[in-house]
């Protein structure tokens, strides 16, 4: 029953905390209340292994080990200073921070970790106000399916391997990986790692892997090397947005005005027999830019850079297939 | 998690959390650890029972209760709680980078301090697995308008807003008082009354052209209520529509972008969503620039608009002179 279990489980803890001497699995059974309802041996072990792992997986430190050379069997104790949380003693502006910091997560894997982070704060005496008054409320996301499965394997250190849609040219191909680390960056999850296949290390957005991240092998085995900062390595590997291009555009006489209030007016002309206006504007992030454009429709038309007004091309044609049309 | 998996760490929890602070009201405590009162009363009950080997009187933990309040009155050896796991560290942590690499969102100062103090605290401090750059792209125009605005809400002036609006593609004129400034998504916002709308609006700061801090004081009127950002910051409009898209794998951050409600994962990591919009134009507008990473299936109207719209600047274009 769950109940018992977790009083079982608390009572072991604070026996295993006031113990210097190791208790051996026998003497745990005999002291701790509520193994003695295991009927015979091997119901008893069951239940402490399993309640061992129980208490490993939360961070609790049993200490294996025999207090007398003559012992023959091993023991289990808690160290203090392994189990006990540090002081931490925080300011009001920097336990605001940390409130402000629990409730960054929209995410089933960070949100609760956020917030068992929380309860030992406050446990260890830190007030945490539920209600900060600050501005700013930032949230980050982790929808993509393939997050659970990388967070995993990068904090138990496993090799994993996943199909991966490359755009140009297009094709999907098995990549091998050691992951480092995930990593948020403008909106998207990427994922850096020592790529085995091209023996180099990689970025990889989470949103083109294709299907299901498998593991590879046994687990503690990705060696990241120390001075790696993983949001550098993303941002270097992103192209660049520091390029300022300059584009000509034709836009109808009082229209689009979300592109006029970027860009200066050059001249007068008249396409297609609709009077217009001809722009120069300066196009940080050319990427998005042909989106940007395209979405005005016919307000708007690239002049000039030729490579632009054929990107913006080929997005209306894409609208024309995705409405459903043959072009 | 489910409820079992919570209540052992919230148990190890509550006697540090309870000594350090004796006479806490019960509901504050349950408040704190966000579970009923009645969950709570249940748990310092197990507690009650718990103790060290002997488990006579003097072994178990003590709790005295007064009234609605709760003191411990014997710990049983349990003072101080358990250290964070790497993945409760790593969680907090690398929260708080992303914070402190984020302007005017907390004092950076305050972060970096915080994050030393848990860093010491934890222990062994080991390279989290996880990163998190919360910036976004920003014009150095858009950093002129923080400037600005930042400044009419530090010191309560009312500003003149030259505003564009995507929904209708205008640039207007308003007067706004302004209440706070908001990073959501990382994105920016000023959330102020507007004089304009006559009710609480939120401008993104790159949709800014021109701000200028008036001498008069902000007066937003008593019935001016902050927007409540826990549900996402617009919340669903019984007067919006739904279109039905099929995402390609690339145009998959739509749905962590845009208000969207169902997602039905397809083959080939495509996804078909349920996506509310106000707006007819603003949404023709966004598929357009999507082109052939979404496919619309409905409604008939904007299937139909974008066509028409995608092929009309196709012909349009194709009375340039060729080059």
């Amino acid at each position: 029953m769950a109940i018992a279990r977790a009083e079982r489980l608390v009572n072991l803890v604070l026996c295993l905390l006031s113990t210097r001497q190791y208790l051996t699995a026998e003497r745990i059974r005999a002291i701790v209340p509520g193994y003695s309802d295991a009927a015979t041996d091997e119901a008893f072990f069951r239940m402490f292994e399993r309640d061992k792992t129980e208490l490993r997986d939360l961070g609790v430190p049993l200490e294996i080990g025999r207090s007398a050379e003559f012992d023959n069997t091993d023991g289990y104790r808690i160290a203090r200073r392994d189990y006990e949380l540090g002081d931490v003693d925080l300011e009001p502006d920097e336990a605001a921070a940390v409130a402000l910091a629990a409730r960054l997560w929209d995410s089933p894997q960070l949100t609760g970790a956020a917030h068992g982070a929380l309860i030992k704060l406050r446990a260890a005496g830190v007030d945490v106000d539920h209600e900060v008054h600050t501005a700013v409320e930032p949230k980050v996301r982790t929808t993509e399916p393939a997050f659970p499965p990388l967070l995993a394997a990068v904090q138990e250190g496993r090799v994993v391997e996943f199909d991966y849609r490359k755009l140009t040219p297009v094709e999907v191909r098995t990549r091998t990986v050691e992951p480092w680390g995930v990593v948020a960056w403008r909106g998207r999850w990427y994922l850096v790692g020592h790529d085995r296949d091209r023996r180099a290390p990689r970025c990889f957005r989470l949103s083109r892997i294709v299907g299901d991240v498998r593991t590879v092998g046994k687990p503690g085995v990705v060696d990241r090397p120390d001075d790696v900062d993983l949001l550098s390595f993303v941002k270097r590997s992103e192209p660049s947005t520091q390029a300022v291009a300059t584009a000509k555009l034709w836009v109808a006489r009082d229209r689009a005005q979300g592109v006029r209030r970027r860009a200066r007016v050059v001249g007068e002309r008249e396409l297609d027999g609709v009077a217009g206006d001809v722009l120069e504007i300066d196009l940080r992030f050319p990427d998005s830019a042909a989106a940007w454009i395209a979405g005005f429709g016919a307000d708007v038309v690239v002049l000039e850079p030729e490579v632009l007004a054929k990107t913006v091309r080929e997005k209306l044609v894409g609208a024309l297939r995705g409405a459903g049309v043959r072009a | 998690m489910n409820a079992s998996a919570d209540r052992l760490p919230r148990l190890l929890a509550l006697v540090p959390y309870l000594l350090a602070r004796p006479g806490i009201p019960i509901e504050e405590a349950a408040a704190d650890f966000e579970v009923t009162p009645r969950q709570l009363r249940k748990d310092l009950e197990l507690l009650w029972m718990c103790g060290l080997p002997g488990y006579g009187p003097g072994d178990l933990i003590d709790l005295s209760f007064e009234g609605d309040t709760v003191t411990v009155t014997f710990d049983a050896g349990m003072s101080r709680p358990l250290r964070l796991t790497a993945a409760e560290a790593t969680a907090l942590l690398v929260a708080l980078r992303a914070l402190a690499e984020t302007p005017g969102v907390v004092d950076k100062d305050a972060v970096q301090r915080a994050v030393a103090k848990i860093e010491a605290a934890v222990g062994q401090a080991q390279p989290a697995g996880v990163a998190v750059g919360l910036a976004m792209r920003e014009a150095p125009e858009t950093a002129v308008v923080r400037d600005a605005v930042s400044d009419g809400v530090r010191r309560g002036r009312a500003l003149r807003l030259h505003y564009y609006t995507p929904s209708r593609d205008e640039v207007t004129d308003r007067v706004v008082d302004p209440m706070r400034m908001l990073l959501v998504e990382g994105r920016s916002y000023l959330e102020a009354w507007c004089r304009l709308a006559d009710d609480v609006r939120l401008f993104r700061l790159d949709r800014i052209d021109g701000v200028q801090v008036l001498d008069e004081p902000a007066a937003p009127p008593p019935h001016a209520t902050p927007t409540d950002t826990s549900e996402g910051l617009f919340r669903p409009d019984p007067s919006q529509r739904t279109a039905v898209l099929v995402l390609e794998p690339d145009a998959r951050w739509v749905a962590e972008y845009y208000p969207v409600d169902g997602l039905t994962e397809l083959e080939e990591g495509r996804a078909r969503v349920l996506m509310r919009y106000a707006d007819t134009a603003w949404m023709v507008r966004l598929l357009l620039g999507l082109g052939g990473e979404v496919h619309v299936e409905q409604p008939a109207d904007l299937v139909e608009e974008v066509a028409r719209q995608a092929d009309a600047a196709l012909r349009r274009a194709d009375h340039l002179p060729a080059t």
